[in-house]
């Protein structure tokens, strides 16, 4: 039975976070919104940011705000993800499934180009 | 909507556009008794009675210039559908609280779903506010267990750290995931 994490485990990845983050070199913020009002929902937005939230935990990005935000107000583009790469101006994306997460992260956040086939004229 | 889960989302981003600041959210299902409860509460700017009227009934309001969601109507349709009701309490100013419940075994009722992932996922992408989570579960047997996950105390632990780093997303993750699956596993305890 794994155990149950205790605030001293989270002390220690404090620490570890704080040593990696004098090592780095600056490489501009990365964020990733999410539109999470009622269409977005329902057209499997939650899927969309877990999968998101998987991808940071697994190739280990950092300086990433992923936040969620309420309708964005283009309704049959569900689920939206809207990503800005340090002073880059924002990309939006429609139709993003929890499948292409992989991919749009992989090219545009870790890659540096954005997805033309999935974006959409905001 | 498909899982109660996922209308919790929905109203939890009412509270967070209501400019709430601490949002406390119970889920308790109770085999002893066959309800399913679920509560949200936020001190929002909350609102008056019309309005409170007006998102649990937006077809028979007479007022045709506010934009009113459909997610509450849809949550209530869906207690109602399984012996259960949802009730809106609100003060301008002040907040307002959410409750609804089901029959638990209610054939209509849809699945709860994915209790973790969308406590996971509301917290991380709403770092900026103080969410308090508990999932509480009462097995045939009457005997109670719950989960209580509140995020003051990490953000108070990171400091700057912030919860997108890494290897917190894995903390929390496994925290949340293997607190609601304890739980789980209690309700179908029987106490032999």
């Amino acid at each position: 039975m794994p155990t149950i994490k205790s605030l001293d485990d989270l002390k220690k990845i404090r620490e570890e976070a704080l040593q990696k983050r004098q090592a780095k070199v600056e490489s501009g913020s990365i964020e990733i919104v999410v539109g999470m009002g009622t269409p977005g929902i329902a057209a499997g937005a939650r899927e969309t940011m877990k999968a998101i939230l998987d991808f940071i935990e697994k190739h280990k990005i950092q300086d990433v705000v992923v936040r969620q935000t309420g309708n964005i107000g283009l309704d049959s583009w569900e689920p939206i993800v809207q990503i800005t790469v340090g002073n880059n101006p924002k990309v939006t994306y429609g139709k993003v499934k929890a499948d292409l997460v992989e991919r749009i992260m992989k090219e545009h956040v870790i890659g540096g180009k954005p997805v033309k086939e999935f974006m959409i004229e905001a | 909507m498909r899982e109660i889960t996922l209308h919790l989302l929905d109203i939890a981003e009412n509270s967070v556009a209501a400019g709430a600041r601490n949002i406390d959210i119970i889920i308790e299902e109770n085999i002893l008794n066959d309800r399913l409860y679920l509560s949200i509460e936020d001190d929002g700017k909350g609102m008056d009675e019309e309005t409170v009227r007006a998102i649990t009934d937006p077809f028979t309001t007479s007022r045709t210039e506010r934009k009113v969601g459909l997610g509450i109507p849809l949550l209530k349709d869906a207690a109602e559908a399984c012996e259960g009701s949802l009730t809106v309490t609100s003060a301008l100013g002040k907040g307002t609280k959410i409750e609804a419940t089901f029959q638990h075994s209610h054939i209509d009722r849809m699945p709860l779903g994915d209790v973790a992932g969308t406590i996971y996922s509301l917290i991380v992408a709403h770092a900026e506010l103080h969410w308090k989570f508990t999932y509480r579960v009462v097995n045939a047997a009457g005997e109670a267990k719950e989960f209580v996950f509140d995020d003051q105390p990490i953000k108070e632990t990171l400091g700057d750290v912030p919860l997108t780093e890494p290897d917190v997303l894995v903390f929390l993750k496994e925290m949340i995931y293997e607190g609601i699956s304890q739980c789980k596993n209690h309700i179908s305890y029987t106490g032999e």
